[in-house]
């Protein structure tokens, strides 16, 4: 037994990083920038990777969940207690090696490509603080410790994506995230005063016990509860009806769409759900509502990725619509399944926007992929990884995504008929993922340059290396299999009731979905593969279809005129115009007016006259010695009887 | 105790001391010279000095003559300052006339 794993420590590393590169970085010389910034991730990850060994079996083995406490409480109110604790269970141990391990691959990568900008300390300060925030969520033991987590990711994605803050659009891009999530976050905020009124308590393991004392205790405020983190969870993962902020992240500088916006922050959500799943599980109709949410944004992102023409909203949309699938696995109560595939997610899209990024650096930032085309020869290592990504995500066996994705549809399958509904909208999905990327995969690297007068080249080791490592886990990543890792996560996500399947539809669905993989495949080759003309052709002949989806549903139009256009209309008559202007500019004006008219008034009093003083001095003095003394004065005779007392 | 304090009733200081203190009054309000002005707040001090000494002597109280020295000591302060603020004022502005001397207002 290891009493003292430490753990404290994960998120301390790269907070020790924030504060020296945001405080001294811009002094420093830039190879300690460089150091500073990689160890705090490299530390981070050895003790996650100690822990991992422990548990495996390969060194000394903490019991778990393995939990450590702040020995000064938090917040101590009557029967509540918040305190500092971490735990580390076998999802919290999976979800840190993926966001230490990515996250340092990525800080690597980010030496390569921030090489030449002017915020580079300031650009590892921010990531170095995404990473602190993001293992205290993953490790937080109860509710508001993850919310702090919570909204710190959200503050360094806001950072990272106005990074450059120059630019007009990277800077309402940040904007944007922020306030999106924060109505995700208000209605993660409602859950958890809820937990604290139903339960009295935050702590997941304490609410877990609670819920299993009491088998029978389902829907009513659960549901209400599981709906509100529901709510948390759409907005920090992207999920129908918030997720459109993500593809405006793109803005950011393209590791931080890699690291967070891809890998690790927007899949908190699945992960809370997943960490909060015993709520899930006694609320169905929310558990439903999940898988519906997921379904609909996988086929809703992916249809609007299908003609995007910029390679990292196309990326961005994938994303998007891959968070379904975790959504549809988590809601058919699947839990592992959907921690398999954000996973196995956070290999091969973490790898795609770096691939991409390594594309957009060796054609000198251009994002478009109508002026890219034939940069397979020039760029062999980030053409054979992007591929293996690419084969990864459309689900082609044996690499990652094929056995993460094939989990989760499984999973579904067998829910009964709304299940199957659910199963063929992955199905579906399923193929436009895999048409969409071949899309891409032809348009960057097969045919031949667009643009002739550039000259790409590859990107230097920094960045390859990265791509290389997260290639080679992108194929090997799903090799575990489903069961073995279901079975890995059992203490932490629970037992699943799987009705015993048949092996051959297990064998058909599978076959079902690598067929759509490669009907993705051939259609994607049909139309991209020989002469782009073709694809235009098609657009030509349906246009208000083509429309529709080129302008992403007109889903951010309807939201500036239903929902941004009256608040703003709102705060500007109401608020700017009766509340600010009329009410309490008014009541300021009438203080200040009636202070200058009194003013005004009793200047008249300083004449400067010294005489005019000393009579209004005298005239004072009078009055007091009059005001005492009336009382004795009233009768006739007083003074005579005072002057009378005194001289006897 | 035949002293000629005992012969003069109180009443009569006090009286002198409220005459005294009235001319110094009017001698502050009329007197348009500033050393005549001066004079008159010294009249009202040594007026206020006489009354404390009566009640002093009156009540066998030593008190109200430590008082007329605190008094003495203050005044004897506030001439030296306010003649040299006099003289400094009539070096800058060749008067002495109050009604003159009327730069403090807005």
């Amino acid at each position: 037994m290891n009493a003292h794993l430490h753990i404290w420590m994960i998120p301390l590393f790269p907070f020790a990083g924030f504060l020296l590169n945001g405080i001294l970085g811009a002094r420093l010389p830039k190879w300690v920038v460089t150091w500073i910034a990689l160890f705090a991730p490299l530390f981070s990850f050895e003790i996650v990777e100690n822990a991992a060994r422990g548990l495996l079996g390969f060194g000394t083995l903490p019991s778990f969940p393995y939990v450590e406490t702040c020995p000064v409480p938090w917040i101590a109110l009557g029967t509540l207690h918040v305190d500092f604790s971490f735990v580390l269970d076998q999802l919290s141990l999976v979800m840190l090696l993926v966001v230490t391990g990515v996250g340092l691959l990525i800080h690597i990568y980010s030496v390569g490509y921030m090489h030449e900008d002017r915020g580079y300390a300031r650009y590892f300060a921010y990531l170095n603080l995404f990473l602190f925030f993001m293992t205290l969520l993953v490790l937080a033991g109860n509710a508001l410790l993850m919310f702090v987590g919570w909204e710190g990711v959200g503050l360094a994605s806001y950072l990272l994506i106005g990074f450059w803050y120059q630019k007009d659009s990277a800077a309402s891009a940040g904007k944007k995230a922020f306030i999106v999530n924060r109505i995700g976050d208000f209605g993660f905020l409602i859950g958890i005063f809820l937990l604290i009124g139903t339960f009295g308590t935050l702590t997941f393991a304490e609410i877990g016990a609670k819920l299993a004392a009491n088998p029978a205790w389902q829907g009513g405020i659960l549901t209400v509860i599981a709906l509100c983190l529901l709510m948390g969870a759409t907005g920090k993962s992207a999920q129908l009806p918030l997720y459109i902020w993500l593809p405006d992240a793109m803005e950011g500088p393209t590791p931080v769409s890699a690291l967070i916006h891809a890998a690790t922050m927007v899949t908190a959500g699945v992960y809370m759900i997943a960490r909060t799943h015993v709520l899930f599980d006694h609320a169905p109709f929310a558990l439903g509502v999940v898988a519906v949410v997921g379904a609909a944004t996988a086929i809703f992102a992916a249809t609007i990725g299908l003609v995007q023409n910029d390679i990292k909203r196309v990326l961005a949309y994938s994303t998007i619509s891959q968070l379904g699938y975790m959504f549809l696995g988590c809601g058919v109560a699947a839990y592992s399944a959907a921690i398999f595939h954000l996973m196995t997610h956070a290999f091969f899209k973490a790898l795609l926007f770096l691939a991409a990024g390594s594309v957009i650096h060796a054609v000198g930032g251009e994002q478009d992929m109508r002026k890219m085309g034939g940069l397979r020869k020039h760029l062999p290592v980030t053409f054979w990884t992007m591929t293996a990504a690419v084969l990864a995500i459309a689900g082609f066996p044996p690499l990652a995504g094929f056995f993460s994705k094939d989990a989760i549809l499984f999973a579904a399958f067998q829910q009964g008929p709304g299940g199957m509904l659910l199963w063929f909208v992955g199905l579906v999905t399923a193929l436009l993922t895999s048409l969409y990327m071949f899309r891409l995969w032809y348009m960057t690297f097969m045919g031949e340059s667009r643009s002739p007068e550039v000259h790409p080249h590859e990107s230097p080791w920094s960045m390859l290396a990265p791509l290389v490592i997260l290639a080679l886990l992108s194929i090997c990543g799903g090799w575990i299999g489903i069961e073995r890792f279901s079975q890995f996560l059992m203490p932490s996500t629970g037992v699943r009731v799987v009705e015993s399947a048949t092996p051959h539809l297990e064998l058909y669905l599978t076959v079902a979905a690598v067929a759509v993989a490669l009907l993705g495949w051939l259609i994607a080759h049909r139309f991209y593969g020989q002469k782009t003309a073709r694809a235009d052709e098609l657009a030509n002949a349906v246009p208000g279809a083509y429309r529709l989806l080129a302008n992403k549903y007109y889903v951010d139009e309807i939201y500036g005129a239903t929902i941004v256009k009256p608040l703003l209309g709102f705060s500007r008559f109401v608020l700017g115009w009766v509340v600010d202007v009329a009410i309490l500019g008014g009541i300021a004006w009438l203080l200040g007016g009636t202070a200058l008219l009194t003013g005004a008034i009793l200047q008249r009093w300083q004449s400067g006259n010294l005489r005019s003083y000393a009579a209004w001095l005298a005239l004072g003095a009078a009055a007091i010695l009059l005001f005492m003394t009336a009382p004795s004065m009233l009768g006739a005779a007083g003074i005579n009887m005072h002057l009378n007392w005194m001289g006897r | 105790m035949s002293s000629f304090a005992q012969e003069v009733p109180l009443s009569w200081y006090l009286l002198l001391s409220a005459v005294l203190f009235s001319l110094g009054v009017i001698g502050f309000l009329i007197k348009r010279n500033l050393i005549t002005v001066f004079m008159s707040i010294e009249l009202m001090l040594n007026a206020v000095n006489l009354s404390f000494v009566t009640f002093a002597h009156e009540w066998h109280a030593v008190k109200g003559q430590i008082f007329v020295f605190f008094v003495m000591m203050v005044a004897a302060a506030e001439a030296a300052v306010g003649l040299a603020i006099i003289i400094a004022v009539f070096r800058a502005r060749a008067t002495l006339a109050v009604d003159r001397i009327d730069l403090m207002k807005l």
